[in-house]
C-alpha cells in the first residue's frame, strides 16, 4: 500500500535532484576601481558577456553561470579578504588576472584552504597573472593558467626580434615586482642565447602603478640609443609610458606584453602607428565573423573591446570540463580540465596536465590605422604581423605537482 | 650625458611647476583658513575633466580659461555651504569634511566619465616640437605649460603683495578678527580664497590632464605628493611651496636618470659594501618615486617647520 507512495516520493526527490539546476558562481577578484581599474573592468564585462553565451548554450552542465565581481585594488591583502568573502558565500570558483603579486597570495591561500577543508575545495582560474613560477616551482593542482606565461611570451617575442637584424640595442623597462623581474630576466637570457650580438643598453624597474610622469625614463631610453624597447608594463603604466615616448619623438619601437591595453590607442593616436607591438593570444583584425560579431556586440553592450579571447576560451573549457565530469564539483572539474584540448578561432589549445599551463598559438601584432574594427571606438587596432605556433611557444616545466588522492 | 642633464632639468622643472600650481592653492587655503584641504587634488582632477568636456565644444583655449573658473566657483560653493557650517565644530570636523569630499568627487567622476582614462589631449599643433635637441623633441605644449606656470606665479605674487585684496588676505592671515572689526567681510574673503585656491588646482588640472593622463586615479596619485610639497616648503609659505615643488620635481627626474645603486655611491665615498646586496643593490632609479617621501621624513626630522615656514607645526 505504501510502496507506490514511497516510489513516488523517491522519484520526485530524484527529479528534484537532477532538475534543480544550481547557480555556479565565479568570483572575479581584480581591480575594479582605482588606477588599475582599466585592467580589471574590461575583464569583468568580458566575463559577463561570455557567461551570457555559456548560459544560452545550456550553462555549465545544465547549471547557470554567474560572475561576481570583487574589487581588490591590486592589493594582495585586500584580495585575501575578498577571497574569504567569496568562500564564505559558498563560491567555489575564483578567477583573477591582474598582478602576479595578487596571484601569488591567492595560490598560497587557496592551497591552505583546500588542504584544511576537504569537500569545500576552491578552484583558481588564472587568466593573466603570468609569473612563470606559478606553473614551475610553485605549481599547484588548484591553479589553472589560461594565458601564456611571461617566459612563453618572451620566447615568442625574442624569436621575432632575433629575425630582425636591424635591432642591435635593446632597452628593458618593467614594473618592480615579481612579474616585471621575470620579464627582464627572460629577455636577457633569451636574447643572449638567440642573438648574442644584441646589447642590453638599459634595464629599469619602476614601482607598480605609482609613476605618473614617465618623461625621465623616456629621456634615458632616448640617450641610450636603443633600437627597441621591451616592456611587460600593464594598466596605466603602459599607457603613460608609451604616451611619454610618443610625445618626445622616441623612434624606437616598443615590444610590449600589453600594448593593446585599454587607453593606449586613445592616448596615442597616430603616434602609435607602426610603433607599438604586442605579443598576445589574439589581435585586432577579427577575420573570423563570429569573433567580429562578439567584438561589435561587446563594444555596444559595455564600451569595451573584445580583447580577452582567453576569457572566452577559459569559460568554454570550464563548460566542457563540467560536462565531461558530469559535475560542477571543483575537484572533478579540475581533473577533467587536465590535458583538455579545444579548438579555438586561432587553433588548437591544450591545458597541459603536468603544470596546468595552457599551450596555445601566440601572435605578434602592431598598431595600425584604418582598421575595419577599431579599438576603443577609434580607427586604430592591432594588426597581425606574425603567428608563433603552439609548439614553438611551448617551454618545458619543472613542476612536480601534488595531486589530491 | 649632457642631453640627460638638459632634459632631466627641463622635465624636472616642468613637473615641479605643475606641482607648484597644485600646491600653491593648497598652501594659500591652509595659511588663511587653517584648513588642510584633502579634496584639493580632487579639484585638480575636476579641472582636467571639465576642460576635457568643454574642450570638445569650445576648443582648448577657452576651456583653459573657463574650466578653472568653474572649478573655483564649485570650490566657493563648497566653502559657503559645506566648510563654513562645519567650521564651528573645529578643525577635525573640517578635516573629515574635506576627506569625505575627496571620496565623493572621486566616485562622481567615475560615475560621469567612467573608470578609464579619457582622451583629453592638447591641440594637434601644440604637439609639434618647439625645438629638437639630440634627437629628442620638446613639444610646444610643454613650453606653453612652463610659460603659464611662470605667469601664474608672477600674477599670484602681484595679487598678494601689490593689491588691496592681497593686503586684506595677508592681514586676515594673522589678524582675522581685526580685519573683521574694520568692516571687511571676512567670511566672504575666506570663500574667495578657497574658491581661488581651487581654481588654481583646476588650472593645474587643465594642464596636467594632457601632460599626464586624465583618469579617475589622477587625484589619488598626485594628492600625497602635494601634501609633501606643502610640508617641505613650510606650511603656509608660498615661496616655500615654490622651492619645494622644484626641488621634488628635479630630485625625482634626476634620480631616474642616474644609473647607480646605493652601493656605488657609498663605495665612491670610500666605504666598502656589497654592490649586489639586498639593500645596497637598490638602484637610485627605483628609489625615484619614493624621493618626495624620503624628503618629507628628513625635513620633519631636521627642520620641522619646513624650508621657509614661519608657523611651528
Amino acid at each position: 500500500m505504501l510502496k507506490p507512495i514511497f516510489t513516488f516520493l523517491a522519484a520526485s526527490l530524484l527529479l528534484v535532484g537532477t532538475a534543480s539546476a544550481e547557480t555556479v558562481k565565479l568570483a572575479l577578484i581584480d581591480p575594479l576601481t582605482g588606477p588599475m581599474a582599466a585592467a580589471g573592468q574590461p575583464a569583468f564585462e568580458h566575463l559577463k558577456y561570455a557567461a551570457e553565451r555559456i548560459n544560452a548554450n545550456g550553462g555549465l552542465n545544465g547549471n547557470k553561470l554567474e560572475i561576481v565581481g570583487l574589487d581588490n585594488k591590486v592589493n594582495p591583502q585586500e584580495s585575501l579578504v575578498q577571497l574569504q568573502k567569496a568562500i564564505d558565500d559558498g563560491i567555489r570558483y575564483v578567477t583573477q588576472g591582474n598582478g602576479s603579486s595578487v596571484a601569488s597570495a591567492l595560490i598560497s591561500a587557496i592551497e591552505k584552504h583546500n588542504r584544511r577543508n576537504p569537500g569545500e575545495e576552491v578552484l583558481y582560474l588564472n587568466y593573466a597573472a603570468v609569473d612563470p613560477a606559478f606553473t614551475n616551482e610553485r605549481c599547484s593542482f588548484w591553479h589553472f593558467r589560461f594565458d601564456a606565461n611571461a617566459d612563453m611570451k618572451m620566447n615568442a617575442l625574442t624569436d621575432y626580434i632575433a629575425d630582425n637584424k636591424d635591432i642591435k640595442k635593446v632597452y628593458l623597462i618593467n614594473q618592480d615586482y615579481s612579474f616585471g623581474h621575470a620579464v627582464s630576466e627572460a629577455a636577457r637570457e633569451m636574447l643572449k642565447e638567440k642573438r648574442p650580438d644584441i646589447e642590453i643598453v638599459g634595464n629599469d624597474f619602476h614601482p607598480l602603478a605609482k609613476v605618473k610622469d614617465f618623461t625621465p625614463y623616456v629621456s634615458k631610453i632616448q640617450s641610450s640609443g636603443a633600437d627597441a624597447v621591451i616592456t611587460g608594463n600593464w594598466g596605466q603604466d603602459i599607457t603613460l609610458l608609451v604616451k611619454a615616448a610618443a610625445e618626445f619623438g622616441l623612434e624606437a619601437p616598443f615590444y610590449t606584453y600589453y600594448g593593446a591595453s585599454s587607453g593606449v590607442v586613445t592616448q596615442l593616436g597616430d603616434e602609435g602607428v607602426g610603433r607599438i607591438y604586442q605579443i598576445n593570444e589574439y589581435y585586432g583584425e577579427f577575420e573570423d565573423p563570429e569573433m567580429a560579431k562578439r567584438q561589435t556586440e561587446l563594444y555596444e553592450q559595455s564600451g569595451w573591446d573584445f580583447y580577452y579571447l582567453r576569457l572566452s576560451t577559459m569559460l568554454d573549457m570550464l563548460k566542457k570540463a563540467t560536462e565531461k565530469a558530469d559535475s560542477i564539483d571543483p575537484v572533478k572539474v579540475a581533473k577533467a580540465l587536465e590535458g583538455m584540448e579545444m579548438e579555438t578561432t586561432t587553433g588548437k589549445v591544450v591545458m597541459r596536465a603536468k603544470d596546468h599551463q595552457i599551450q596555445l598559438p601566440m601572435f605578434i601584432s602592431v598598431m595600425q590605422d584604418d582598421m575595419k574594427y577599431g579599438a576603443e571606438g577609434t580607427e586604430y587596432n592591432f594588426k597581425k604581423v606574425a603567428r608563433i605556433d603552439r609548439e614553438d611557444v611551448s617551454l618545458p616545466t619543472t613542476c612536480r605537482m601534488r595531486r589530491p588522492k | 650625458m649632457l642631453e640627460i642633464v638638459i632634459f632631466s632639468t627641463l622635465n624636472g622643472i616642468l613637473y615641479g611647476l605643475l606641482l607648484f600650481m597644485l600646491s600653491s592653492g593648497l598652501t594659500l587655503i591652509f595659511s588663511m583658513m587653517g584648513v588642510l584641504n584633502f579634496a584639493h587634488a580632487s579639484f585638480y582632477m575636476l579641472g582636467a575633466y571639465f576642460a576635457y568636456t568643454m574642450g570638445m565644444e569650445i576648443g582648448f583655449w577657452p576651456a583653459l580659461l573657463l574650466a578653472p573658473i568653474l572649478v573655483g566657483g564649485l570650490g566657493a560653493l563648497v566653502e559657503k555651504f559645506g566648510l563654513r557650517r562645519v567650521h564651528e565644530n573645529g578643525h577635525v570636523a573640517e578635516l573629515l569634511f574635506t576627506f569625505g569630499l575627496a571620496y565623493v568627487i572621486d566616485e562622481l567622476v567615475q560615475l560621469i566619465w567612467g573608470t578609464v582614462a579619457v582622451a583629453y589631449r592638447e591641440p594637434d599643433y601644440m604637439r609639434e616640437p618647439l625645438f629638437t635637441l639630440f634627437g629628442t623633441d620638446y613639444s610646444i605644449f610643454r613650453g606653453v605649460v612652463i610659460l603659464i606656470a611662470v605667469l601664474m606665479f608672477i600674477a599670484l605674487w602681484f595679487l598678494l603683495k601689490k593689491t588691496r585684496v592681497g593686503m586684506m588676505i595677508r592681514a586676515a592671515l594673522t589678524h582675522g578678527n581685526m580685519v573683521g572689526h574694520l568692516g571687511h567681510n571676512v567670511p566672504r574673503l575666506f570663500m574667495g580664497v578657497f574658491g581661488f585656491g581651487c581654481a588654481l588646482a583646476g588650472l593645474a588640472g587643465v594642464i596636467g590632464g594632457p601632460l599626464l593622463a586624465t583618469e579617475p586615479g589622477m587625484a589619488v596619485t598626485l594628492g600625497p605628493i602635494v601634501f609633501v610639497v606643502v610640508v617641505v616648503g613650510g606650511m603656509g609659505s608660498l615661496i616655500g611651496a615654490f622651492y619645494a615643488s622644484l626641488l621634488i620635481g628635479l630630485l625625482q627626474t634626476f634620480f631616474v636618470a642616474i644609473d647607480a645603486s646605493i652601493a656605488d655611491i657609498l663605495n665612491a665615498f670610500g666605504m666598502n659594501v656589497d654592490p649586489y646586496g639586498e639593500v645596497t643593490g637598490i638602484t637610485l632609479a627605483s628609489l625615484a618615486p619614493m624621493t618626495p617621501f624620503i624628503l618629507l621624513v628628513l625635513i620633519l626630522i631636521f627642520r620641522p617647520r619646513g624650508l621657509m615656514g614661519e608657523l611651528e607645526p
